[in-house]
């Protein structure tokens, strides 16, 4: 089973990032920005609303004799409180462990039986479940999808069991992963009252004071069809499909959701830092600025903005860092509009062994600034919006990745059709806009700064026993 | 737009080895849904021609996506780097796109980026794969990149300096992922002395003592088209694709190909050990020995019996007992790495430093299990469906195909390999299954590694 890491931060970071998603082909691609009736959908997205309010989005895509069916809630860590962090990832390990009608196990061995795959996710704001199957079996996905979104068994016993892996779960991802631990911490600083505070696997004194009431409440709230989006891609007829889907779905009553997390964290007021001193072999430095989400104008230069930093090896970050002055081993620059709450911007590099920490933060900065006097030229904005268009277009190539883009999109709240005019929007971005949303959002004073230090062997051993 | 900060699934199942609950479940889902008959392979028709110079091209159009990619497999990787001088092949194909005779570094990044498309090239044990991903409308750019930094390298002395120190600190970094460290050591004891047992990215003793000449000499005897394997997937036609394979490959002059001296590795012939301290919450264990090659006959038949044993994921003896009836790990799985030599199997998990003795003697009691009994017939049959139901999964991007293709050029499995994998799965049969458990796996004479706080797994020294 493949490690996932929260970020990626390490050596591949740069490659990982370009691996971006998509549904908009344009055959203008390289002409000037059009009018948005120009751009031609080589997707069509057919959107229905069941009666209970559940969204499907339907998508034929017959290139190959697959299908991938998703199903989005909208409910994540960004739905949590305070003392019970990890709830809705854990409510995700237990939607595997059986309803009356299929019992523990059943479900991904019933989809494996068929050739398929299936997995689930949970981010801050959605908990997203997946099957990945031949076409002629969408409707076996469909059927257990269903039947897990009532009744759930969340047997005392499977969730005790579940517990410790889940356990075993954070050790592997967070406790043991240096980069990965300072992520977590420098979200804790960043945000103070909001719940992006807390991290999506929880912490531990809150998996273990976590209990069965618990997640039996946070079912029952939040996995209702109202608070869903099914998402269906591949070799499909939307046509014959829906039916099925009606008749599954629809009997389910829809449920009285409670309003949205209304917690805006408060104006930043200068710059916050944190250290981590662990045993480690390399430095990591990484800064994370406050940023708007999809809500605001500025998102597009954003998207800009990151790519000039830190797409490919002729982004500003890799030349000045890694090839010229050799002072990095990897560079990146992170920014995703695609978020329920405005959250961060942030860049980060591997400091190479025998480099110091503190040069490459203010090699990071230098950037930065030089990116808030003057304009990113006329060929980095091209190739910016180039990259991100072409990642568009590679991204039709897997309808799993698709249906991912359009599930995020509706489920963080910008809906799916802000897919459709991304590309327009990008398109639309100034050098004068980059430069402004660099001045704007930049700055020190909304920054969160966290350094991991590695410490010396000897000190190790003194820290050992302390867990 | 990258979906970062998640946390990725799991679920768990487990797995029915018959029993009466099991039976109930079955006839349940029976009624629920028809079976459908497994899916019959994938239609998957590449059209191969060898070029003047020796170059094997071998095409797929699919017009779904106006895109192109472009996968080289120059067969040569870590197996040939000298055991002083380990990591040539691999700090060789990362100097490729670090200059060429008439781009340097920058301009090539600079021309492939502009277009938003990705130029690669990486070192694995066999063979090296270079590729390009571009749009259709930059095809002609893309198969001209390529064949420029396959062609016209020219390791420049900076470059190569920068490269090296670049790789040292990676090399470094790797030491930070236990499981990395793992792998390493495991690699050692498994192909003590073969090549197999070397990083392919080197080590800190053999980076610095390659030499500008090796690079040059193993770049001059290796990269010949008559050693690579070119494969295209993408909105172009066999024709278009000839055309472009033409125009920007035929120059490549062909060579004497290189003498291949490395012999099979050996087995290992008692249980040995390797424990490494490090102050981490978790130990990570490897367990294993050696495996198959990729041409070995038995190479579907053992992939039926890993799959029942622990690369079945949530339907595998090794996650049903180590994860959803101990709660020991988050992940645990089986996998044999079948390369043009028998590469190794290996068992690998993490688990909290306390419970590393019951999660070793856990994979020990499935993998005597897979030997001491035939599997269920309830076991094979889901096995088989899974497989052949989930090969056209496997082949769903132009990506995951071109790398495929070139590996069944590499290993001679025959242009027929898309249509012909089902009946290979189809044919296995329980004794077959008992049969390779009984060869190929070595509950008594295994390499143990464990990387973690070895004073609270108890396994101290």
């Amino acid at each position: 089973m493949p490690r996932r890491r929260f970020i990626t931060p390490v050596l591949h970071a740069l490659l990982v990032m370009l691996v971006v998603v998509l549904v908009i082909s344009d055959p203008l691609f390289g002409a000037p920005p059009q009018p948005s009736s120009s751009i031609v959908l080589a997707v069509r997205v057919q959107e229905h609303v069941l009666a209970n309010g559940m969204k499907v989005l339907l998508v034929e895509s017959p290139k190959a004799p697959v299908v991938t069916v998703q199903i989005w809630y909208k409910v994540g860590s960004r739905n949590e409180v305070m003392g019970r962090a990890g709830l809705s990832h854990m409510l995700e390990h237990m939607m595997f462990k059986g309803t009356p009608k299929n019992p523990k196990g059943t479900f991904s061995r019933t989809i494996r039986k068929n050739g398929g795959n299936d997995n689930a996710f949970t981010s801050q704001d959605y908990t997203a479940y997946f099957e990945n199957l031949a076409a002629d079996r969408v409707e076996l996905a469909l059927e257990l999808e269903a039947d897990r979104l009532r009744g759930l068994l969340l047997d005392e016993k499977e969730f005790q069991l579940e517990r410790e892996v889940v356990k075993e779960e954070r050790r592997l991802r967070t406790e043991d992963d240096p980069q990965a631990f300072l992520v977590e911490s420098l979200f804790a600083q960043a945000f103070q009252i909001h719940p992006y505070h807390w991290p999506i696997i929880g912490w531990f004194p809150d998996l273990n004071a976590m209990t069965r009431e618990d997640l039996k409440r946070h079912y029952e709230t939040y996995y209702a069809p109202n608070n869903a989006t099914l998402v269906v891609v591949g070799d499909i007829k939307a046509e014959a499909l829906l039916p099925t889907i009606t008749r599954l779905f629809e009997p389910i009553p829809p449920a009285a959701l409670p309003p949205p997390p209304s917690v805006v964290e408060p104006e930043q007021r200068g710059e916050r830092r944190i250290v981590v001193k662990r045993d480690a072999q390399v430095a990591f430095v990484m800064a994370g600025y406050r940023a708007p989400n999809y809500a605001s104008a500025d998102s597009y230069a954003l998207m800009i903005l990151e790519s000039v930093l830190s797409h490919g090896k002729s982004s500003r970050l890799y030349q000045r860092l890694v090839y010229d002055q050799k002072i990095a081993l990897a560079v990146g620059a992170e920014y995703s509009l695609l978020q329920a709450d405005p959250e961060l911007f942030y860049c980060y590099a591997v400091v190479k062994p025998g480099r110091k920490a503190e040069n490459v933060e203010r090699a990071l900065y230098r950037e930065i600034a030089r990116l808030q006097t003057a304009l990113p030229t006329v060929e980095e904005l091209q190739r910016a919006k180039n990259q991100v268009e072409a990642a568009y277009i590679f991204g039709q190539d897997s309808i799993f990745r698709q249906a991912m883009l359009l599930g995020q999109a509706e489920t963080v709240g910008a809906g799916w059709k802000h897919v459709e005019e991304f590309v327009e929007r990008i398109r639309g971005v100034t050098a004068e806009d980059v430069r402004r949303v660099a001045q704007r959002y930049l700055v020190e004073d909304t920054r969160t700064v966290g350094i991991l230090m590695p410490t010396p062997a000897r000190a190790k051993q003194a820290a050992a026993g302390a867990q | 737009m990258t979906t970062r900060r998640q946390q990725t699934a799991d679920r768990p199942v487990m797995i029915l080895r018959a029993g009466l609950p099991a039976l109930l479940t079955m006839l349940a889902l029976l009624a629920a849904f028809p079976w459908p008959e497994p899916a019959s392979g994938a239609d998957i028709n590449p059209v191969r021609f060898v070029m003047p110079n020796g170059l094997t091209v071998l095409v797929v159009e699919q017009q779904a996506v106006p895109i192109v990619q472009i996968h080289t497999l120059v067969k040569a990787g870590s197996a040939q780097d000298p055991p002083e001088k380990a990591g040539l092949a691999y700090l060789v194909a990362s100097l490729l796109d670090e200059g060429t005779a008439t781009r340097t570094a920058r301009q090539l990044a600079a021309q492939i980026e502009f277009v938003g498309g990705t130029l690669t090239a990486k070192a694995e044990e066999d063979y090296t794969a270079a590729t390009a991903r571009v749009l259709k409308k930059d095809a002609d750019l893309g198969f001209e990149l390529l064949a420029d930094i396959l062609q016209h390298p020219t390791f420049p002395d900076r470059e190569l300096e920068r490269v090296r120190s670049q790789l040292l600190g990676e090399i470094e970094a790797e030491k930070d992922d236990p499981g990395q460290v793992a792998a390493k050591a495991f690699n050692q004891l498994v192909f003590d002395g073969h090549p197999y047992g070397w990083p392919a990215n080197g080590t800190e003793e053999t980076l610095p003592r390659i030499t500008k000449s090796d690079v040059r000499g193993f770049y001059t005897r290796e990269y010949l088209p008559n050693q690579t394997i070119l494969s295209i997937v993408g909105d172009l036609t066999a024709e278009e694709a000839r055309s472009l394979v033409t125009r920007h490959f035929s120059g490549w002059r062909k060579g004497p190909t290189p003498v291949r001296a490395t012999g099979t590795p050996k087995a290992i012939e008692k249980p040995v050990e390797r424990l490494i301290e490090k102050d981490l919450t978790q130990t990570t264990i490897m367990l294993g020995h050696l495996g198959i090659s990729r041409t070995n006959p038995d190479f579907y038949a053992v992939t039926v019996m890993n799959y029942i044993l622990g690369a079945g994921g949530f339907s595998s003896r090794l996650m049903d007992s180590i994860r959803d009836n101990q709660g020991l790990a988050y992940g645990v799985g089986s996998h044999f790495d079948a390369n043009l030599l028998p590469g190794a199997f290996a068992v690998s998990l993490q688990t909290r430093n306390e419970a590393a003795h019951q999660a070793i003697s856990a994979v020990l009691a499935e993998l005597k299990g897979m030997r001491d009994a035939p599997v269920t017939d309830h076991e094979l049959s889901e096995a088989k469906s899974y497989l052949i139901g989930s090969f056209p999964l496997r082949l769903d991007t132009t990506a995951k195909l071109a790398g495929v293709l070139s590996l069944v050029e590499l290993y001679g499995l025959g242009l027929d390999y898309f249509t012909q994998y089902p009946r290979l799965i189809e044919q296995v049969t329980k004794e077959d299954v008992l049969r390779v458990a009984q060869q190929y796996l070595h509950p008594d004479r295994y390499a143990l590694v464990l990387v973690g706080n070895l004073s609270k797994a108890k396994v101290k020294q």
